[in-house]
């Protein structure tokens, strides 16, 4: 970059908060995701809205691209600068602005870390639900930008249902206020829900005001094992058939209980094929009615074991097992290529039956774990980047997951984002219109094109496989 | 050959690709870093952006230069990373050799020369030289001298976390009394002595040997023992360390001892790896696996000689000494030892034992990181010091020579000498029990 133009950022922020060496530049070079690494040409670490104002302008002016980065736990390249430019972190905007216990509501900096929110406010006996597997590092921004999941996601929703307003800066400099503290708000277009989401490819978020709701008294976890991915599957089903909605409903295969046994060493069974885990919360006569309800219908469709969490910190672990089953999953190989492949609930039996057949017909393993209850799964490719011939099959293998999921009324990406990653099969789920359409907003926010550029819309879509019938 | 390529090289033959694939960059370590917390979470100073570093420039990614050395030079090597990754990334081996490699081509910046010439061939070198140096000190602050150099300001040329470690020396030791054994065991017990714990805390050694004593147990002090090599592991010196593993392997192969107790958690950490380092070595394989298999740190040894029951029978009292603890970073991230000092000082009567928040985190005394980047250091120990005022105890313990040191210049750092004292565990035990058997009537005193 233009050393004049880098004495303009130093301008604005300052010198001690522009990295330039080697090492910082190769530091934020990469996110979480797999196979994908590019340095951009600056860091810059803004200390307010007016400063992010201040350094698009000049992005926008001589064209400079640039992205917004939380902690980098990304996992579909969307941080990565592949056309260079800036990564604009915000370790400076932690902070908590506001904290409404009359409308319910917490406004805080994007750089806040997800997990730090949530113990917050539970103190005051409220409850900000949304709980990415990675919310004891990622940042509220991160997670409104991609729209983040969890695993409480079956019954409380994802980021969107709680992000009520926003600051943002676009890419011109000005700074929009969108929706507020309200309960209702109709004027005009809901840009929150346009920005939420939007993978920092329209504008800056600065600030961020977030819902809250009463911290349920109760919470109670349990787990059932099977012999049979089919039958931890059906029981999923059957447990929404039953109109239990459970805060959390997730689903390991053999691989994945066997990797987070390793790493917890928590006395997990590893002579089963899956494994299910249940919480309920609420009132204490429901929840122990749904969790005793839920572990009946688990045995019922052949749970050869079944047990509840004798306390808080018991069932605390069997979630931290949950979360960290992807880490967990790459001490099988080198390179681990995870995938987020979507469908309805009442398919998650067939879809797991799918990724199987896909593993065997391509020669490869793949561990497969998620929130079944949302038919949100995980379909993880244990793989190793070296081996050309088998990254091949590996790549085949994801598109045909893709395929299976559309076919059956599911989606590319359930909560992770396009991102660089999935761009080329966008256009699979949304069709040529959709993107049309999309493109045209991308347009009408940032024509200039320096947004997180190179992410969610590809050079080129990727020819669809025809499907054969297996 | 330019030097770039030279290091490219080195990084190739001493750091193993595998190790490094392990890391798939979730990310999961970054909150349990020291460095990354306290330099505003750059990525730069956090293992992952290490890793990502190391691979580079072994990849030919990037030029080598000061940023790049200046992100592993700052690590502290307290492994807090290990326990924190899901994917089982060994950290500490990666940070090694990715040192080892460093060393071979890159002629260190003259402090960490002075330092490390001082510290390894001279005093961790040979043990006599290091008896030598603490006579030295101990002439230096009997004669009073240390009160006339501090007043003078002797200490100013010296960078200024230098003038508190000074402050920090420990007294000179006082003679041990001995402990009446309460019971019989036949358990045999070798004790690693430690360099700097056999000669600055010589007194805490003593001591250990009578609380094992105590115990019922049998202890003996191995002839030919070295010093265990982590400082030399930890600063690029593998080959070094290596070869004191293979001394101290010879030095304690006994079928006749049960364990080897350590009373150090940096060189416990160490000796419990020189499985690891010497597998490869038909000679020393078998016997290094012996040794690895016996070693056990002090708390734990004492538990499980059976000191809790012994604690119980004193009866429970209300007391307003308080006493934290501040866990050693390679007894609790390599080692996995958290429980069994907490479990002693819960039960150790005449005290209350307070949790204080994150004393799991590294206290930034590392080895010699505290000489080598006195600033980070200093951050981090303002950071430590802030939750040790939260808790406001009589007494720190510790499992270290270096955290003792550490929180020692700490207390003094913030004024607190004359309200906490940090100590090292066992002299807690050793003084606690010794005092309460005999402010209680109905036990006879444990003196001999």
């Amino acid at each position: 970059m233009d050393q004049q133009i880098i004495q303009l950022f130093i301008n604005i922020v300052g010198e001690k908060n522009v990295k330039q060496s080697t090492a910082q530049l190769l530091a934020y070079s990469y996110d979480a995701t797999a196979n994908f690494q590019a340095l951009p040409d600056l860091v810059l670490s803004p200390r307010n809205t007016e400063e992010i104002s201040e350094i698009l302008k000049i992005c926008n002016e001589y064209k400079i691209p640039i992205v917004p980065r939380g902690s980098g736990s990304n996992l579909a390249a969307g941080t990565v600068p592949n056309q260079g430019g800036i990564i604009l972190l915000f370790n400076h905007m932690n902070q908590i602005i506001d904290f409404d216990k009359e409308n319910l509501t917490i406004t805080v900096q994007p750089g806040m870390i997800t997990a730090d929110i949530c113990n917050f406010v539970e103190k005051e006996n409220l409850f900000y639900p949304p709980d990415p597997s990675s919310m004891k590092i990622s940042t509220i921004g991160g997670n409104v930008s991609e729209n983040s999941g969890g695993l409480r996601g079956l019954k409380y929703g994802v980021t969107k249902d709680y992000v009520k307003g926003l600051t943002a800066v676009l890419p011109n400099g000005e700074i929009i206020k969108t929706g507020g503290k309200l309960a209702k708000d109709v004027a005009g277009y809901d840009l929150t829900s346009l920005l939420v989401g939007s993978e920092g490819t329209l504008a800056v978020i600065t600030e961020i005001t977030l819902k809250l709701i009463p911290l349920p008294k109760y919470k109670m976890t349990s787990i059932a094992y099977f012999q049979s991915l089919e039958e931890a599957a059906k029981t999923v089903s059957a447990i929404i058939a039953h109109k239990i909605i459970p805060v959390t409903l997730e689903f390991l295969d053999k691989k994945t209980i066997d990797a987070v046994e390793q790493f917890m060493n928590i006395g997990l069974s590893t002579d089963v094929e899956a494994m299910l885990i249940f919480e309920q919360d609420g009132d204490l006569k429901q929840v122990e009615q749904d969790i005793k309800l839920m572990t009946e219908i688990a045995v019922k469709h052949g749970a050869t074991f079944s047990k509840i969490a004798n306390d808080e910190s018991e069932a605390e672990q069997l979630k931290t097992a949950r979360r960290v089953a992807l880490s967990a999953l790459s001490r099988l190989r080198p390179t681990t290529i995870l995938e987020d492949a979507t469908v309805p609930r009442s398919a998650i039996a067939e879809m797991v039956r799918r990724i199987d057949e896909i593993a065997e017909k391509y020669q490869l393993t793949i561990a497969t774990f998620g929130h079944a209850g949302d038919g949100n799964l995980h379909p993880t490719c244990l793989t190793d980047v070296r081996d050309q011939e088998e990254i091949k099959r590996v790549e085949l293998a994801l598109e045909e997951i893709f395929e299976v999921a559309l076919s059956l009324g599911g989606t590319i990406t359930g909560e992770h984002g396009v991102g660089e990653m999935k761009a080329p099969y966008l256009e699979w789920k949304v069709g040529e219109a959709g993107i049309q359409l999309m493109k045209g907003l991308k347009a009408a926010f940032d024509p200039n094109n320096i947004m997180n550029p190179g992410k969610i819309f590809a050079k080129e879509t990727k020819k669809r496989v025809v499907l054969q019938h297996v | 050959m330019s030097s770039n390529l030279v290091m490219k090289q080195s990084f190739q033959k001493h750091i193993d690709e595998e190790l490094l694939l392990d890391c798939m960059r979730c990310g999961f370590c970054l909150s349990s870093c020291p460095t990354y917390i306290h330099s505003e979470q750059d990525e730069t100073q956090s293992p992952r952006g290490r890793i990502a570093l190391m691979k580079a420039i072994r990849d030919g990614k990037v030029q080598w230069d000061s940023s790049v050395e200046e992100s592993f030079n700052l690590c502290l090597g307290c492994r807090a990373c290990e326990p924190a990754c899901p994917a089982g990334v060994q950290y500490g081996a990666l940070i090694e050799q990715t040192r080892e490699a460093i060393q071979e081509v890159k002629p260190q910046r003259r402090l960490v020369k002075t330092v490390r010439n001082v510290t390894f061939n001279h005093l961790f070198a040979n043990k006599k030289e290091l008896n030598r140096a603490v006579k030295l000190v101990r002439f230096y602050q009997k004669s009073g001298l240390q009160k006339v150099t501090r007043k003078i300001g002797f200490l100013n040329l010296f960078p200024p976390f230098m003038k508190d470690m000074e402050k920090a020396l420990p007294d000179v030791p006082k003679k041990v009394e001995h402990l009446k054994p309460i019971k019989t065991s036949t358990t045999k017990v070798a004790f690693f002595t430690g360099c700097l714990m056999d000669s600055l805390f010589k007194e805490i050694n003593d001591k250990t040997v009578e609380l094992i004593k105590l115990l019922g147990a049998e202890v003996e002090v191995p002839a030919n023992q070295q010093c265990c090599g982590a400082l030399h592991a930890h600063s690029g010196e593998l080959q070094k360390g290596i070869g004191n593993a293979k001394l101290n392997v010879e030095a304690f192969d006994s079928d006749e001892y049960d364990y080897i107790v350590n009373n150090a958690g940096g060189c416990g950490a160490f000796l419990s790896e020189y499985e690891k380092h010497l597998n490869n070595n038909p000679l020393y394989a078998e016997k290094a696996k012996r040794f690895s298999s016996k070693l056990i740190d002090i708390s734990s040894l004492l538990v499980k000689l059976g000191i809790i029951d012994y604690l119980k029978t004193f009866p429970s009292s209300e007391s307003s000494v308080v006493a934290t603890y501040q866990d050693s970073c390679h007894l609790r991230n390599v080692n996995k030892v958290f429980e069994q000092p907490r479990l002693i000082l819960r039960n150790l009567p005449g005290l209350q034992y307070e949790e204080m928040t994150k004393a799991d985190s590294c206290c930034g005394s590392a080895g010699i990181y505290n000489l080598l980047q006195p600033e980070m250091a200093g951050k981090i120990l303002a950071t430590k010091m802030g939750y040790v005022k939260e808790v406001n105890p009589t007494y720190i313990v510790t499992s270290n020579p270096g955290c003792l040191m550490q929180m020692k210049a700490g207390i003094s750092k913030e004024g607190l000498t004359s309200t906490i004292q940090a100590v090292h565990i066992v002299e807690l035990i050793y003084e606690q029990l010794k005092q309460e058997s005999k402010n209680i009537k109905k036990y006879e005193p444990i003196l001999h």
